[in-house]
């Protein structure tokens, strides 16, 4: 297949559709992913092709929704529940991080818990405090689940189609200010292997890590960067359980300098992990601390001037690397 | 039996009554009777309940949580005798006795209790993770109500894959007051799922009891109200719990969604440590008059189904069972340390780090 132009949305989408052909046991279980199409379109028409039966509307019962994904992917099916709205874990975590986490561990190994999770987070579309916020923390926080957080509509697409493949429960934070992101690609191209981070932009004075959407603008900041004679690198994490620490270090020990940027909240959370690991693996190799750029430590306001501010901008990249190079 | 969902009804078998009367001569002949067999499974939960307490008491259980059902026998015993081989089922906290019921193995299922590696799950879920999917045992839950809704999904499984399986949830009273219980059965009726909801009604969530923790004690209503077929049993009386069971899981198995309350007497404190101090002797005294297994065997004798040198010789049988799986517990090895980090994910996945090894990777480097 040929490069075309395809939306973050569609790719998920797509994904959905090749993996519910391929196997027979993957249902789409959630809140208005069927005749609806999905809060956000990622399911749209599928239901034509599959039926309710595997499109499966359900009342407005988070908790039962992933709870019920938990027992039937104990056996036989492998369902994609959907959760509107990643702020929506506050109703559900007991059956993800009590039950769907820790099944294998808890019964010794005698079964898993083939799901995935499907939820979207992030600011972006001023949705306030209660549908904007980024929660990755809670979840890799959580041991037995694993993590994805695609950036790009190639990654949504084939990360989505791995995490179908895998024994044991995902959690797939997609973006969504990346839904209508269009990407020309070719979906039938591979990708970096599940688990591993990629180079988004290679650079010699700086690594700025980071996922999801904020993949771009680290992006943004290093191609300003580039203009003032500043070589910076950009990785993509794109899943943070597994977590590819051994390209992060590699490309630190290389450039000497890291600066860590999520949206979500600075206190607690994942850019606190990643510099502490950063810390502890490439200490000998650092010329200055590493610099974590987050999200404030306030709920998500709705004003698009304040949910703006709240998150890092291109201009806080720049002037954080201009200030660690002293240039 | 006809249920109908917008009447609850309450099935019993009080021998007292005329309709017990014609099943009482229906139980002459002993090869019609089940009662021996439910005597049995009771008799052996109750001792194995008393030998777990034993355990406990010498120091010989994992952990400090350990509930015991003892008083509940019946709910086991008559639910889990309605059910098929290809059924599965989740259970709470107390669920030691539906597991036995199902056919566990005392051995393997005091070793869990103990944590030892010779247990169901290799020592690691104990009393209240212990699962077995050969047995249907989709997993004890330590959440109250945390495995309502697996049985939801299981039966989306079985209606989705074509497979004649009803998904049994057992939970106690103090899940009824949980919001996940009503989401479950709402799914469950709407979509028709083969599904049975089996609330353990012991009169005690913990040290509250159901007057004090709702106003509405009836709980078919609740069942009914939400479109399932609802039923309660009489839980002292075995055979009264089996016939409802009976009928209901028929009715899944049909696509009929149910749900059947068993009422009892949890008969002693909520863990080991609960002396309690909430409810008066008087009240402990004529709830332990309510013993489902001391009925069977009074039951037993009087339609003369057998005797009381048989039924003796049956206790003792269990009693020496029992005694040997303390045994076998206290003789069993600890897992192996490098158990902790296995099963966290899949065998042939990324794995956690160990402390010491990420330790000393990074100081031998530094």
């Amino acid at each position: 297949m040929a490069a075309q132009e395809i939306t973050y949305r569609d790719a998920l989408r797509q994904a959905l559709d090749d993996a519910m052909r391929d196997d027979e046991t993957v249902v789409v279980i959630g809140e208005e992913v069927g005749r609806y199409g999905g809060a956000y379109g990622v399911t749209k028409d599928l239901i034509a092709s599959y039926g309710e039966e595997r499109l499966i509307d359900t009342p407005i019962s988070e908790p039962a929704i992933i709870g019920a994904a938990v027992g039937a992917a104990m056996t036989g099916l492998r369902p994609v529940a959907e959760l509107m709205y990643v702020d929506f874990l506050g109703l559900v975590m007991d059956q993800l991080a009590n039950q769907a986490a820790k099944i294998r561990y808890m019964f010794g190994g005698q079964i898993g818990v083939p799901m995935v999770v499907r939820t979207q987070g992030g600011t972006g579309r001023s949705a306030g405090a209660q549908h904007s916020q980024s929660l990755e923390a809670w979840v890799m926080h959580t041991p037995g689940l694993r993590l994805a957080m695609p950036a790009t509509a190639a990654d949504a697409y084939h990360l989505l189609r791995h995490a179908l493949t895998l024994p044991d429960p995902v959690v797939f934070i997609e973006h969504k200010a990346l839904y209508a992101r269009k990407e020309r690609t070719d979906l039938a191209a591979p990708v970096a292997p599940w688990g591993q981070a990629t180079i988004r932009r290679a650079g010699s004075d700086v690594t700025l890590v980071t996922y999801s959407r904020m993949v771009f603008t680290a992006l943004e900041a290093a191609a300003a960067l580039a203009e003032r004679g500043i070589a910076a690198e950009v990785i993509d994490l794109r899943t943070l359980n597994p977590l590819d620490m051994a390209t992060v270090a590699a490309s630190v020990r290389r450039t000497g300098r890291a600066v860590v940027v999520t949206e979500s909240c600075l206190t607690g959370g994942v850019a606190a992990e990643l510099a502490a690991r950063i810390g502890e693996e490439c200490f000998d190799y650092l010329e200055d601390p590493v610099i974590r750029i987050a999200g404030e430590d306030v709920p998500i306001p709705v004003s698009p001037a304040l949910e703006s501010a709240a998150i890092p901008q291109p201009p806080v990249i720049i002037s954080v690397v201009q200030r660690m190079l002293r240039r | 039996m006809t249920l109908d969902p917008a009447k609850p009804q309450r099935i019993s078998s009080q021998p007292a009554q005329p309709q017990s009367a014609q099943s009482q001569s229906a139980y002459s002949p002993r090869a019609n009777s089940r009662l021996w067999e439910f005597y049995r499974t009771m008799r052996r939960i109750r001792c194995f309940e008393e030998r777990v307490g034993e355990l406990y008491v010498r120091g010989l259980s994992a952990g400090s949580m350990l509930h015991l059902s003892i008083g509940e026998e019946a709910a086991a015993a008559g639910v889990c005798a309605a059910m098929a081989p290809q059924d599965s089922f989740t259970t709470h906290h107390r669920g030691h006795g539906i597991f036995l019921a199902r056919g566990a193995d005392p051995n393997r299922m005091m070793a869990e209790i103990g944590g030892k590696a010779a247990g169901y799950c290799g020592g690691k879920g104990g009393s209240m993770h212990i699962a077995d999917m050969q047995l249907g045992h989709l997993g004890a839950n330590a959440i109250v109500g945390g495995g309502i809704p697996h049985v939801v999904g299981a039966g989306l499984s079985y209606k989705r894959l074509k497979r004649d399986a009803v998904s049994v949830a057992f939970f106690g009273d103090g899940a009824m007051q949980q919001g996940i219980l009503y989401e479950s059965l709402n799914m469950a009726a709407l979509w028709s799922l083969p599904v049975v909801f089996v609330c353990v009604n012991n009169q005690y969530g913990m040290g509250t009891r159901i007057d004090r923790a709702t106003a509405e004690t009836d709980f078919t209503r609740r069942a009914a109200a939400l479109g399932l077929a609802a039923a309660e049993a009489d839980g002292e009386d075995v055979e009264a719990v089996h016939a409802a069971a009976a009928a209901l899981i028929g009715g899944a198995r049909r696509h009929r969604p149910a749900f059947l309350t068993v009422s009892c007497f949890r008969f002693y404190g909520h863990g080991r440590m609960d002396k309690s101090p909430y409810r008066t002797a008087d009240e402990e005294a004529a709830g332990r008059r309510r013993d489902p297994v001391a009925r069977a065997r009074v039951e037993l004798i009087a339609r003369g189904l057998t005797d009381a040198a048989q039924v003796d010789s049956l206790d003792a049988e269990i009693e020496a069972e029992m005694n040997a799986a303390i045994d076998y517990t206290a003789a069993a090895a600890a897992p192996e340390l490098a158990a902790m980090f296995r099963d966290v994910f899949a065998p042939g996945e990324p794995a956690p780090e160990p402390l010491a090894d990420r330790l000393d990777r990074l100081l031998a480097e530094a």
